[in-house]
């Protein structure tokens, strides 16, 4: 279990600042949500601290490390992330197998089998899945895989990026539930970006809300209900979602 | 322990990549114009590596008192003005069409490919410089840069060989830089950078498989222009030297007798013709049978 912490991260390209300032702690073993709408500036912060993107100012720490000292190898195996979309984050030639040992390949991981077949059973599926293709699987078959590609370097923290968005609302619960017990299990770290409140609500125990590259606010699980919000952003976006899941 | 999981994946993996070869083969008998490729390019190679069987005469041996024969039972395409048979020398010839195909496609995709990936991969100054020098090569008419160069170097079959490789990479280059243009952003390379796999891993596991469909679709379609240059410059004197049976050659060399001796040009011609249109052909098949919105459904 590691505490991630981000301190003033911003992206500057030319005149235009495009991140302006982003800062906020997690905790160790806590699931931190980030919500906004689209173009707020969510899915950046994540491709920033993971190392995706390099060109940006700040400090990202992950345990007593920055991520920008860290060495690839390490990285891999501290943080790893989780896309928004199953269709698009696995390779569609390559096999289940290929996806989960070139990882263990690249860092040179003995019994390879065993460690397929864990990360497989961790997400539910059965090991035949190994020999399966990107396109003989639904959707929530993918994430699965696409989550264990994700656990099977053993990391800390694992950022989540709208990992249910492009799923069906039945498969979405199904992969939450799968997200929450792996955290009980194994004690991970999750940084999760989502813009669906409820989802925020059944997974995080603080969110911060961003609009337009800023933290506008950062608010406890409790106060969605009573929507406790101070900023009339955060207030706004709330009562909004909850109006939404009334008329639902 | 560890050798044991690879050798698997191996074995599985083999039987798949023959199985979605049996439906390309397939997919392409099923419409006539594929097939038609198809079935000319199989003769073509049965031609080439049975030419000794198949041939009914020596294509070097000269007979001075038959030249110039019109086809008949013992001359099936006639003679040429040495006496040699002209059947026997198209037969032993497409050995010299299947090597100069073979040979520039091993240099021409590889290379191609190389650069394309690369370019599109790391984009910025890398693509600059690579994009820069294709176009240099593309900016020169094919047959005159072959020209110049086989000119260069003196004219032999091998020149010719390097001379149309340097001239067919760059829309290879070029395909393959789009195409990876295309992937470089998708997510399953995100991921595979955040698994800490090199920029040569990623270019070589994830984005060339990606590509290789189309180059070998570009490459199936380059091959009719290849014979085309190849017969070019046989035809120019600068390939093949006599007397190797290449097909340009025979028809240079048929030219001065064609008004009276039609079949010193026309047999040749129709070998050229035949074989350059299969290529054609099979590469359109090849796009449909490749398609990416098609191969999951078959």
């Amino acid at each position: 279990m590691k505490p991630v912490s981000v301190k003033n991260l911003s992206i500057t390209l030319g005149a235009a600042q495009i991140l302006p300032d982003v800062s906020f702690d997690v905790a160790a073993g806590e699931c931190f949500g980030l919500v906004g709408e689209s173009g707020s500036g969510k899915s950046t912060v994540l491709r920033c601290a993971s190392m995706l993107w390099s060109i940006w100012d700040g400090e990202v720490r992950i345990g007593d490390q920055s991520v920008r000292d860290m060495d690839v190898m390490e990285r891999c195996r501290t943080l790893q992330m989780v896309f928004q979309d199953p269709y698009g984050s696995l390779h569609p030639r390559q096999s289940v197998r290929t996806v989960l040992s070139e990882p263990l390949a690249i860092h040179g991981l003995d019994n390879r089998q065993d460690r397929m077949k864990a990360a497989l059973s961790d997400v539910g599926l059965p090991s035949e899945f190994l020999d399966r293709f990107p396109h003989q699987m639904s959707g929530g078959q993918r994430q699965r895989v696409a989550i264990a590609r994700a656990l099977i370097l053993e990391p800390d923290v694992l950022f989540l990026d709208e990992p249910t968005s492009a799923l069906d609302v039945s498969v979405q619960a199904e992969i939450l539930n799968l997200l929450a017990r792996l955290r009980q299990e194994k004690g991970f770290t999750y940084i999760m970006v989502s813009h669906d409140l409820a989802v925020v609500d059944h997974m995080c125990e603080r969110f911060a809300v961003m609009q337009s590259g800023r933290i506008v606010e950062v608010l406890d699980r409790d106060d969605i209900v009573a929507n406790r919000a101070k900023e009339p952003y955060a207030r706004e976006l709330i009562g909004a979602s909850l109006a939404y899941e009334q008329v639902v | 322990m560890v050798t044991l999981p690879l050798g698997t994946a191996r074995r599985r993996s083999l039987p798949h990549g023959l199985v979605s070869l049996g439906r390309i083969a397939a997919f392409l008998f099923r419409a006539p114009p594929s097939a038609f490729g198809l079935v000319v390019l199989a003769l073509l190679i049965l031609m080439a590596a049975f030419a000794p069987l198949l041939a009914t005469h020596d294509p070097y041996v000269q007979d001075l008192q038959s030249t110039l024969q019109p086809p008949s039972g013992a001359h099936f395409f006639g003679t040429d003005e040495l006496g040699r048979d002209i059947y026997s020398r198209i037969v032993h010839g497409s050995r010299i069409t299947l090597t100069i195909i073979f040979v520039v496609s091993i240099v021409v995709g590889p290379i191609g490919l190389f650069i394309g990936t690369v370019a599109g991969y790391y984009g910025g100054r890398v693509d600059t410089v690579l994009m820069r020098l294709t176009d240099i090569f593309l900016s020169f008419p094919s047959l005159i840069l072959s020209l110049a160069f086989v000119a260069a170097l003196g004219p032999s079959l091998n020149n010719a060989i390097i001379a149309i490789s340097l001239t067919a990479w760059p829309p290879i280059a070029r395909l393959a830089r789009a195409e990876t243009m295309t992937f470089r952003s998708a997510d399953y390379i995100a991921a595979a950078r955040l698994q800490g796999a090199s920029s040569a891993r990623i270019i070589w596991k994830s984005i060339v498989p990606m590509c290789l469909p189309s180059v070998l679709i570009r490459l199936t379609l380059n091959m009719a222009t290849v014979i085309l240059t190849a017969a070019g410059l046989g035809f120019l004197g600068l390939g093949a030297q006599p007397p190797l049976p290449e097909w340009g050659a025979m028809i240079a060399t048929g030219r001065r007798y064609m008004i009276d001796s039609w079949w010193l040009v026309t047999f040749p011609g129709v070998a050229i013709l035949l074989v350059s249109l299969a290529f054609n052909l099979l590469g359109d098949g090849l796009r449909d049978a490749l398609d990416p919105k098609q191969i999951n459904k078959r």
